[in-house]
């Protein structure tokens, strides 16, 4: 039986007042689970719950004690000016639980500052999902991303199921049906 | 020129201390400017240098003196949930008012205000060496812990949320190391020269650096070159430090700035990537 890492029933969470709720949904180990809605139907805000940045009105929302969280909001820290390679970025993510898909390889000599739109979004991407955490949490993966780092986006992801859970929030419908293994419907 | 002058034991001590700083400074200047923090250092310096005058109208040396006042910053920045670089400048102003009023009412305090803005680094005694090598001895020791924590709260700011105790102890540590480096920093080497330290350097290496580590070794060792060149070029022709050691790494941060243009040129431009 799948471990259950979150659960939430009839959560409503916002900031000053309710955003998105109420919902009633789990994520456990080994799902990799899209959220899929309009612009504004609250997605990000549900993220942010999960991770305790937002105000939870009603409802519950559960997770185990010592649960470990990564997760990657909707723009990565990009400085104008950032020192570290690749393999820094990564060791400092402490991305070492897998070895980066062999696509990533080349950029990793490279300053970080140098790297496109793309290809930083695909390093800060495994970034997370490279690391020991329980849960990942991606807040619009696909940004920055031209069809074929959307490509490669899926197969890191796809390389996921089974192994770990995580939860990612997207407004493109047909990325997430590659993506992921089950898809929550938020704002209907 | 006194070229005699570099060999005189009287200015072993000074030299060594100010070394010290010279190595620690950059390093430390390199995570402020990592966490886009390089301001601070100068509302520190300000205000380790207003209380290390305030305590000496007390009787209280500067090396004493100027800790507590940075000490009491860092704090007000660490608590205070300040919100961009409003904090630093209120420093600033405080910290400048406060020397200049102190230096025009007391006696010493005029002797001494001049000293720590020109730099008055052939007055540093074993009191300054001895706090010089616990402050260096003890960065060097918490770097290996403090700047995995670092980097990574400022760079993955979503990673840390189940350990955020240990992150904020760390940050906080941070802090204090900085304003202890920048009030030992005022009160050997002068306000400036200490900001300089801590903001030329790193702004070179941050440009120039391929990597994290040779960012942090390109910092120290352009910290340590100029201040080398700086001691002896205001000894040999008696010049005051601190302006020295500003103007020395200025022109080695030019230059090195210079030679990165010319080398990239010569490569031609980067690979477009994709």
């Amino acid at each position: 039986m799948t471990q259950t890492l979150i659960v939430a029933n009839g959560l409503v969470a916002g900031y000053a007042k309710p955003v998105i709720g109420p919902l009633s949904f789990s994520v456990g180990v080994g799902e990799v689970v899209g959220l899929w809605g309009a612009n504004g139907c609250g997605k990000s805000t549900l993220l942010r719950a999960i991770a305790g940045n937002a105000r939870i009105f009603d409802g519950d929302l559960g997770r185990p004690p010592g649960l470990t969280l990564a997760w990657q909001m909707q723009q990565p820290v990009r400085l104008d000016e950032m020192p570290l390679d690749g393999h820094d970025y990564l060791r400092y993510a402490q991305a070492h639980r897998q070895a980066p898909p062999n696509r990533l390889a080349p950029w990793l000599d490279q300053r970080i500052d140098t790297l496109s739109g793309g290809q930083f979004q695909l390093l800060a991407v495994w970034a997370m999902l490279g690391g020991q955490c329980d849960l990942v949490m991606l807040d619009e993966p696909t940004n920055n991303l031209d069809p074929t780092g959307e490509q490669l986006l899926t197969e890191m992801l796809q390389s996921q199921q089974g192994r770990r859970a995580v939860l990612l929030a997207s407004h493109e419908r047909r990325f997430l049906d590659e993506a992921c293994s089950r898809i929550l419907e938020i704002g209907r | 020129m006194n070229g005699d002058a570099l060999l005189d034991p009287l200015f072993r001590i000074p030299f060594a201390a100010g070394l010290l700083l010279a190595l620690a400074l950059p390093i430390v200047g390199t995570l402020l400017r990592l966490r886009d923090e390089w301001l601070a250092a100068l509302g520190l310096a300000h205000l380790a240098g207003a209380s290390g005058l305030v305590g000496l109208a007390a009787g209280i040396p500067t090396v004493l003196g100027a800790p507590l006042g940075a000490l009491g910053g860092a704090f007000v920045k660490s608590f205070g949930r300040f919100r961009g670089n409003t904090v630093y400048a209120l420093m600033i102003l405080v910290g400048w008012a406060a020397t200049l009023l102190v230096a025009a009412n007391t006696a010493l305090g005029s002797a001494m205000g001049h000293a720590l803005v020109e730099g008055q680094l052939y007055f540093a005694g074993r009191a300054h060496l001895a706090g010089t090598l616990v402050y260096v001895a003890s960065t060097l020791a918490l770097l290996p812990w403090m700047i995995p924590v670092l980097v990574r709260t400022r760079l993955f700011p979503g990673l840390e949320i189940s350990d955020q105790r240990s992150t904020q102890r760390w940050q906080l540590g941070f802090d204090l190391l900085v304003a202890l480096g920048m009030a030992l920093g005022t009160s050997t080497l002068g306000l400036m020269a200490a900001f300089a330290l801590v903001f030329v350097p790193p702004w070179v290496a941050f440009q120039r650096a391929p990597h994290w580590r040779a960012c942090l070794t390109m910092s120290a060792g352009l910290g340590i070159l100029a201040y080398v060149l700086a001691f002896a070029i205001a000894l040999a022709w008696d010049q005051p430090f601190g302006p020295t050691l500003v103007a020395v790494l200025i022109a080695v941060a030019g230059l090195t700035i210079f030679q990165g243009h010319v080398a990239a040129r010569r490569l031609g431009p980067p690979p477009v990537s994709s």
